[in-house]
């Protein structure tokens, strides 16, 4: 089990834009994605999200379905992003054992919730009604590539994209499939907008993550999704890769359901578990894509986690969710993608809305874009049920 | 390197939790959907937390205290499940909240505990584990899905023991949107009726099951986990075929090796097809039992399988209530289980004394 | 008041599925939350909605929220003290 897995396809779509290209051009512009709700039906318009910039219908007509197929927003998503990444990385023209892994946490809420009373009542919207499961945009999206050799879907709340490269990462290096289009989806639903809103945990402002002031998160929705292939297959076909997928760790808090442990110890154990898996030392950590949700327990519970493994050696620290708003079950995909894009840069992205330090931390997090020699990048994504995923990536 | 299971609990339609159902004592239904036969909960869980706990989350985590006790595991070293639908009961909660009171007066508890991945959280609260925790949502590939991450751990000592279950709840909103699909009887028949039945459709029902599976041999040891395999889709069943035979033989086994089948044969006359394929041209001859006229058809009720798989091999009996055809031969050593859901997500498990 | 107690009593054991608790185990002057009762931060976000649905009130701030609940009898007072209606 010693093979290296490398990043040899992108694909995402958020509301900072659809597709690689126009991310990067966002990301470099200090461009969030924030903003009114245009195309959820909820009496919650006014509240800062992330939704992408597209219709339930201009979605279809992008990836050439229609109504009568029942396909969810979270789908619809997945299957864009899933395809950038798939043509990046040129897997159509080969014959590998090719695995599709997903995370997710609303699965097909979004239509569920809009078509519910019919699916009690009549026949109308029978179509929507096996759209609900989490498993069925994962489906959906593995028959849209041509490529159902091997699939699985993870549903461990917020971390449940980075889980699933993770796992593809570990299937690769067991034999059991050859190379792997990993990430995640979420659309936006309301059920996921007012469970939030009961939490008290929005902010009714564009968030700011790391500061003192920080009020809450803005939801997201989107996907991002990466390819992960073998070194065996790089080198024989000569691939160009982004980097390398060098670590990863999952632990869980065991503390609450919701709420983390106020030293991170979950936060702690995942990070030490990549570095430990990646070989590296903190030392060698030149930036952190923080979880940074900018809810008052993650920020401040993620930060002394870091200070922890640490020390007064900090690498560079930004969440990106400042541009994108929490994504749910695709955060660890988008933010993977983001990463990456970052190795390939050599540039790091700030942290937006920032002012004022955290008083119980250490550190401020980025506030500009960056020129750097980034070698080692940790991703942390923090999930509901405390699930806590780092994943690293490196510079080849 | 073998993984064995060491541990199982199990709660479904059958009065599994206990030693009821292999000392003789079956449960049958006459009703739409089979509902569970429940422990006292606060045997197990204390009240505080047992308050806000949901039908799945009671069984979930219930059984999973069962499977650790049985294998006698503190602690399990990773928490891996696999559920097609998750906490339906509390998602149905919020929805209806959420519709009724368009978006106002909503409370939180529901929410929280509509994610899928909650039962996993709450093992891991009441058991202090920090270990690896996934939780898989792939349909009836749920619970295949979570099994082989498990032996993956063990297999790289990255695990001693490995605490890994299926489950999934009906609500009766659910078995009322679902019937739409035209996979459920039309008519009302007894559970035990389901195998001879003619009429299309099957009975569903819900449950979850737990193991520990572990990379040592203990006292508790029920038999080996020597493998898994899953085909999706496959166009005809003989479609199936080279995937069978490679997975026999990596273990340099063929049909006549195996002593007992576990079928999921589920009343559905359309669904038997690929059962006869599998019973036909791999054993003609051996022992067969089925299960899912004891505790449904649903997505994960492949674990109910694993559950009875294991308990067969570890006392050398089939249970009347599940046995189609007994060739009372010497030693139970080599159980296939097969199961398919509808038609599109096929799974085999082979199971070894040891 | 004390009618308002024992309501607000009431309350809260349907509301927090409180079932093996009677209204004489309820102390309506010791803490809720931590000691007492022991009830925690989903519970807190539960009371929230109860004081909105039932009696019109709105805490925003979940910071606000701990001196409003710390007990049954601060909840009252709080109650009496906003809806004099």
């Amino acid at each position: 089990m010693s093979q290296k897995v490398f990043v040899t396809g992108l694909g995402i779509i958020s509301s900072i834009g659809k597709g690689v290209d126009e991310t990067l051009r966002a990301l470099k512009s200090k461009k969030s994605g924030i903003g009114q709700i245009h195309h959820l039906n909820t009496i919650h318009k006014g509240i800062p999200t992330g939704e992408t910039k597209f219709s339930d219908n201009e979605l279809k007509a992008m990836v050439g379905v229609s109504d009568i197929e029942g396909f969810s927003r979270t789908a619809l998503l997945g299957m864009i992003a899933a395809k950038e990444a798939f043509d990046d990385a040129g897997l159509s023209k080969t014959k590998h054992t090719t695995g599709i892994l997903s995370g997710t946490t609303n699965g097909g809420m979004d239509t569920t919730e809009a078509f519910y009373r019919d699916f009690l009542s009549n026949d109308s919207k029978n179509a929507y009604i096996t759209s609900h499961d989490c498993g069925d945009s994962t489906e959906r999206i593995a028959k849209y590539l041509n490529s159902t050799d091997y699939m699985t879907t993870i549903s461990t709340a917020c971390s449940s994209s980075a889980n699933s490269i993770m796992l593809a990462a570990r299937l690769i290096k067991n034999g059991i499939i050859d190379r792997a289009v990993a990430g995640g989806t979420d659309g936006l639903s309301k059920f996921t907008l007012n469970g939030f809103n009961t939490l008290l945990i929005l902010d009714k402002e564009p968030c700011k993550p790391f500061d003192d002031n920080r009020k809450g998160l803005n939801l997201g929705e989107g996907a991002g999704y990466i390819v992960l292939e073998s070194e065996d297959i790089v080198n024989s076909e000569n691939k160009l890769v982004y980097c390398e997928l060098k670590g990863y760790g999952n632990a869980n808090d065991a503390f609450h359901q919701t709420a983390s442990s106020p030293e991170g110890e979950g936060a702690v154990l995942a990070m030490r578990k990549a570095l430990a898996n990646s070989g590296l030392c903190p030392e060698d950590i030149d930036y952190i894509n923080a979880h940074g949700t900018a809810t008052a327990n993650n920020d401040v519970s993620e930060g002394k986690a870091i200070e922890t493994i640490f020390g007064w050696e900090l690498p560079l620290v930004s969440s990106t969710k400042s541009y994108t708003g929490h994504t749910l079950g695709a955060s660890g995909g988008i933010e993977a993608v983001i990463s990456a894009l970052s190795i390939k840069e050599q540039m790091l992205f700030p942290n937006l809305n920032f002012k004022n330090r955290i008083k119980e931390l250490n550190f401020s997090p980025l506030t500009e874009i960056v020129e750097y020699n980034i070698r080692n990048i940790i991703s942390n994504s923090f999930g509901f049920g405390g699930n806590n995923t780092s994943l690293i990536f490196s510079k080849c | 390197m073998s993984v064995f299971i060491n541990g199982t609990g199990c709660i479904s339609p059958q009065r599994s939790f206990d030693e009821s159902f292999f000392e003789g004592h079956s449960e049958n239904y006459t009703s739409d959907y089979l509902p569970c036969v429940l422990p006292v909960y606060k045997d197990y869980i204390n009240p505080v937390m047992l308050r806000r706990m949901s039908k799945i989350m009671k069984m979930g985590v219930t059984s999973a205290l069962i499977a650790l006790k049985d294998a006698a595991v503190e602690v399990p070293d990773a928490i891996i499940s696999g559920t097609a639908y998750g906490c339906i009961e509390d998602t149905e909660i919020f929805l209806n909240a959420i519709l009724e009171y368009n978006e106002t007066l909503l409370t939180p508890t529901a929410f929280i505990q509509s994610t899928h991945n909650t039962i996993n959280s709450m093992i891991a609260i009441i058991k202090k584990c920090t270990g690896y925790n996934f939780t898989y949502v792939h349909r009836s590939f749920s619970f295949e899905n979570a099994i082989l991450d498990g032996m993956i751990q063990l297999e790289n000592n990255e695990a001693r023991n490995v605490l890994v279950g299926g489950y999934d709840e009906l609500t009766t909103n659910q078995f009322n949107i679902y019937k739409r699909m035209h996979l459920w009887k039309y008519e009302i028949i007894n559970s035990l009726d389901l195998l001879a039945s003619t009429s299309p459709g099957t009975i569903t029902g819900q449950g979850s099951s737990f193991f520990i599976a572990s990379n040592e041999k203990s006292e508790t040891t029920y038999c080996e986990l020597k493998g898994l395999k899953t085909i999706f889709e496959p166009k005809e069943p003989d479609a199936m075929k080279s995937s069978l035979n490679e997975f026999l033989m990596k273990f340099n086994l063929t049909g006549a090796d195996i002593d007992l089948c576990i079928l999921g044969l589920n009343g559905d006359k359309e669904s038997n097809r690929w059962y006869n394929y599998v019973t036909e041209n791999y054993v003609p001859e051996q022992s067969l039992a089925a299960f899912k006229h004891l505790c449904g058809d649903y997505q994960t009720s492949s674990a109910f399988a694993f559950w009875l798989g294991a308990n067969i091999i570890k006392r050398q009996i089939i249970p009347d209530v599940s046995c189609l055809k007994n060739k009372n031969i010497e030693g139970i050593n080599n159980v296939l289980i097969y199961n398919h859901y509808n038609g599109t997500h096929h799974s085999f498990f082979l199971l070894s004394k040891c | 008041m004390d009618e308002l107690i024992n309501k607000l009593k009431s309350e809260i054991i349907e509301v927090l599925k409180l079932e093996d608790i009677e209204h004489d185990d309820i102390d309506a002057e010791a803490p809720l939350f931590q000691e007492g009762l022991g009830l925690d931060s989903i519970d807190a976000l539960e009371l929230i909605v109860l004081l909105e649905k039932n009696y019109g009130l709105r805490i925003e701030d979940s910071k606000d929220g701990r001196k409003v609940f710390f007990s049954v009898k601060s909840l009252a007072e709080y109650i009496r003290l906003h809806n004099k209606g």
